[in-house]
C-alpha cells in the first residue's frame, strides 16, 4: 500500500517541554491506523502538527508526496486532510445544517464567497446526505448549540465528511461517549473505510482501536515507541512499560545483588 | 430575522418615507435625519462586527474620513454647495473603504479583547491626525460650501439620501447574510480556528467583512458634513460615536437584521429629542445609562432577540394541547434563536 500522510522526525517543543521529540508516522491509503499513548505522549500535538495548526520546530510533514510542513489548516484540508478535535469543535449559534455547509467547499476561492449563496442544491443535498448518515437529519434546523455531546461528536464527524477528504483525523471519537454509541461510530467508520477513506485515530479506548485498526503506533514522550498490528503491539512489552511505568533496571539489580 | 415578512420592510420604508411629509417641523425632521444617519451606520457595523464577533470600536475613523472627504473636496474643487455634493457621497463612502483596509490588516491580526484596544487606539491615531495635520485646517475645522435651497426644504434631500442610505446598508447586510461569505463570518463568530481548519480564508474574510462594512459608514460622515455645512475634528472623530453605534446594535440585538436599525431608530431619536427637551442638560445621559443596563441585565442578546423569543412563546401557549409537552418550547427558542 501507498503512503498517503507521513510525518519525518517531527520535533516541537512549547517552552522547556518537548511534546515531540523526533516523532514519525506512517499512514497507509485505505488503513485505519491508531494512534494510542499515555497521557501527554504528544497525540493531540503530532495531529496539530499533521493539519497546520502547530509549526514543527524540525521535521517534515508529507500528504499524497506534498510537502505540508508549514502549510495553514485552510491548505492542508483543501488538499484533503480532514479533523475531529478532542473537545469537539462545532459553530454553536448557527444551525446544524449551516455548520454542514461551512465545510462544502473545501478550496473555494474567498472572493467567490461573496457573490454566491451560502449553499447551491447539490450542496445541500450533500449535506443532508451526510447529516442522514450520522442520524441527524430530523436536527438539521435546529441551532448546533442545543445538540448533545454525543450529538456534537457526530455533526463534527458529518461537517468534516461533507468535504470528501482522504484522510479523516479522528482525535478521541469515543471519548466520553455511551456504548452504543461508540458502537454506532465504529460501524461508521468501518463503513466509510469499505467505501476508501482514509482514517489516523487517536483513542484511549483500546477495545475500540483493537477492534477497527488495521495498524496501530505507540507514543511515548513525543516518540513513536513501536508501531505494529493490534496483537503486536497488546503483546509488547515496550509498551506496558510506557503505560504502566517501566521497570527500574539499577533498583532490579540492586535488590538482586542484596 | 426572516421572520419578519417582506409586507412589514415595505411598510416601515413607506412610514419613514412619508414622516417628513406628515411632521414638516424642520427640528423633527433634522432629528430624523440623525437617526437614519445611525441607523445606516449601526446596520453597517453589525454587518461585519456583529456576523464576526470581532467588536470594533473603531468605526468613528471611517466616519470621519468620510466626513473630511467630503468637505475637503467640495471645499478645494472649487464645488458650488447642492445637489451636486451628493455625488461625492458614495466617493467618500470608497475612500473609507480604502482606509479600512490597512486599518482592518493591522487590528485583524489579533482577536476578541485585544482587538477592540487595538481599534480604539488605531481611531485615536485617526483622530490627533484630522486635528494636527495641515490638510485638514486643525482644530478650526472646515466650511462647507452652503447649501442654497430654501429654509423650509432644507432637510429634505437629506433626509431622503439618509433613508436610501438605510435601506442599502439593510439590503446589503441581508445579502451578507445568504452568501457564503456571510456564513463564514458568522462560522469565525463561533469558532475561528475551527473554521480555518474547513478551508475558511478566515484572514481575508475578516478582512473584506471589515472594510465593506466601511463603505456606508464612511458615506454617513460624508452626509453629515454636508449636513452640517462645518466640520470639527473632535467631532467627525468622536469616541462616542464608536460606542453608540456599537451599543444600537447591542441595544436592538448583536448579529440580527432588524437589530441595529430598530436600535438606531430607538435610541437616537430618543437621544436627540431629549437633548432638545432637556437643552444642555446631560439628562439623557443618566436615561441611556439606567436603559442599558436594563437591556443588558434582562435581554444580553437584544430587544429583537427577547421579543421574538417571547413571542414564540406566548404562540405555544396559546396553541399548546391539553397535555402540554415541555420539549416543543425548548426546540422552539432554539429555532428562533438560530433564524437571525
Amino acid at each position: 500500500m501507498a503512503t498517503l500522510l507521513e510525518a519525518k522526525g517531527v520535533s516541537r517543543a512549547f517552552g522547556g517541554v518537548k511534546a515531540l521529540d523526533g516523532c514519525s508516522l506512517t499512514v497507509e491509503k485505505g488503513s485505519i491506523t491508531g494512534l494510542i499513548g499515555p497521557n501527554g505522549s504528544g497525540k493531540t500535538t503530532l495531529f496539530n502538527v499533521m493539519t497546520g495548526y502547530v509549526k514543527p520546530d524540525k521535521g517534515t510533514v508529507l500528504f499524497d508526496g506534498n510537502d505540508v510542513t508549514n502549510a495553514r489548516p485552510n491548505k492542508v484540508f483543501a488538499l484533503g486532510v480532514g479533523r475531529t478535535f478532542q473537545l469537539t469543535r462545532i459553530f454553536a449559534r448557527i444551525s446544524v445544517i449551516e455548520n454542514m455547509l461551512v465545510a462544502t467547499q473545501r478550496d473555494e476561492s474567498w472572493l467567490r464567497g461573496l457573490t454566491r449563496s451560502k449553499s447551491s442544491p447539490s450542496e445541500l443535498d450533500a449535506a443532508m446526505e451526510w447529516l442522514d448518515f450520522v442520524g441527524l437529519t430530523r436536527l438539521a434546523s435546529m441551532q448546533a448549540g442545543s445538540l448533545s455531546y454525543g450529538q456534537r461528536k457526530l455533526l463534527e464527524l458529518a461537517y468534516v465528511l461533507v468535504a470528501d477528504p482522504d484522510v479523516i483525523l479522528l482525535d478521541e471519537p469515543a471519548g466520553g461517549v455511551n456504548l452504543t454509541l461508540i458502537n454506532e461510530i465504529s460501524e461508521k467508520i468501518l463503513a466509510l473505510n469499505r467505501g476508501g477513506k482514509t482514517f489516523l485515530i487517536v483513542e484511549h479506548n483500546m477495545e475500540f482501536v483493537m477492534k477497527i485498526c488495521d495498524k496501530i503506533t505507540v507514543m511515548h514522550q513525543g516518540c513513536d515507541l513501536v508501531t505494529g498490528t493490534p496483537a503486536e503491539v497488546r503483546n509488547n512489552p515496550q509498551v506496558l512499560d510506557a503505560y504502566l511505568g517501566g521497570s527500574d533496571d539499577e533498583f532490579d539489580q540492586a535488590v538482586a545483588s542484596g | 430575522m426572516s421572520k419578519v415578512k417582506p409586507s412589514l420592510w415595505a411598510l416601515g420604508v413607506v412610514v419613514l418615507a412619508l414622516f417628513p411629509l406628515i411632521v414638516t417641523n424642520p427640528t423633527y425632521t433634522t432629528i430624523g435625519v440623525f437617526t437614519l444617519m445611525f441607523m445606516a451606520c449601526a446596520t453597517s457595523w453589525n454587518m461585519f462586527s456583529g456576523y464576526s464577533g470581532y467588536v470594533s470600536l473603531g468605526t468613528g475613523i471611517f466616519f470621519g474620513c468620510g466626513a473630511y472627504t467630503m468637505a475637503l473636496i467640495s471645499t478645494h474643487a472649487p464645488m458650488a454647495g447642492g445637489i451636486a455634493q451628493f455625488w461625492l457621497i458614495p466617493l467618500a463612502g470608497l475612500v473609507a473603504m480604502v482606509v479600512a483596509l490597512p486599518v482592518g490588516a493591522v487590528a485583524l491580526r489579533v482577536r476578541r479583547h485585544t482587538f477592540v484596544v487595538i481599534t480604539i487606539a488605531l481611531f485615536f491615531v485617526f483622530q490627533l491626525l484630522a486635528i494636527n495635520a495641515s490638510f485638514t485646517g486643525g482644530a478650526a475645522g472646515i466650511s462647507l460650501p452652503l447649501i442654497p435651497w430654501l429654509a423650509g426644504y432644507y432637510n429634505l434631500p437629506f433626509y431622503y439620501v439618509a433613508l436610501a442610505m438605510v435601506i442599502f446598508a439593510t439590503f446589503l447586510s441581508a445579502g451578507v447574510r445568504r452568501s457564503r461569505f456571510g456564513l463564514q463570518l458568522l462560522a469565525i463568530r463561533d469558532d475561528e480556528d475551527r473554521a480555518l481548519g474547513l478551508g475558511v480564508r478566515v484572514t481575508a474574510v475578516k478582512i473584506t467583512g471589515f472594510v465593506l462594512s466601511a463603505f456606508t459608514i464612511g458615506m454617513a460622515g460624508a452626509l453629515y458634513a454636508m449636513f452640517l455645512g462645518q466640520i470639527y475634528p473632535q467631532f467627525v472623530f468622536d469616541p462616542t460615536f464608536d460606542i453608540t453605534v456599537a451599543l444600537m446594535a447591542f441595544f436592538g440585538g448583536f448579529g440580527t437584521l432588524l437589530g441595529p436599525l430598530l436600535g438606531g431608530l430607538i435610541l437616537e431619536s430618543s437621544q436627540q429629542y431629549l437633548t432638545l427637551t432637556f437643552s444642555n442638560g446631560s439628562l439623557y445621559l443618566i436615561l441611556f445609562g439606567v436603559l442599558f443596563l436594563i437591556v443588558i441585565l434582562f435581554m444580553p442578546q437584544g430587544v429583537v432577540v427577547r421579543v421574538s423569543q417571547l413571542w414564540a412563546r406566548r404562540n405555544l401557549k396559546r396553541d399548546a394541547t391539553p397535555t402540554p409537552d415541555a420539549t416543543p418550547t425548548v426546540e422552539a427558542t432554539a429555532i428562533a434563536g438560530a433564524s437571525h
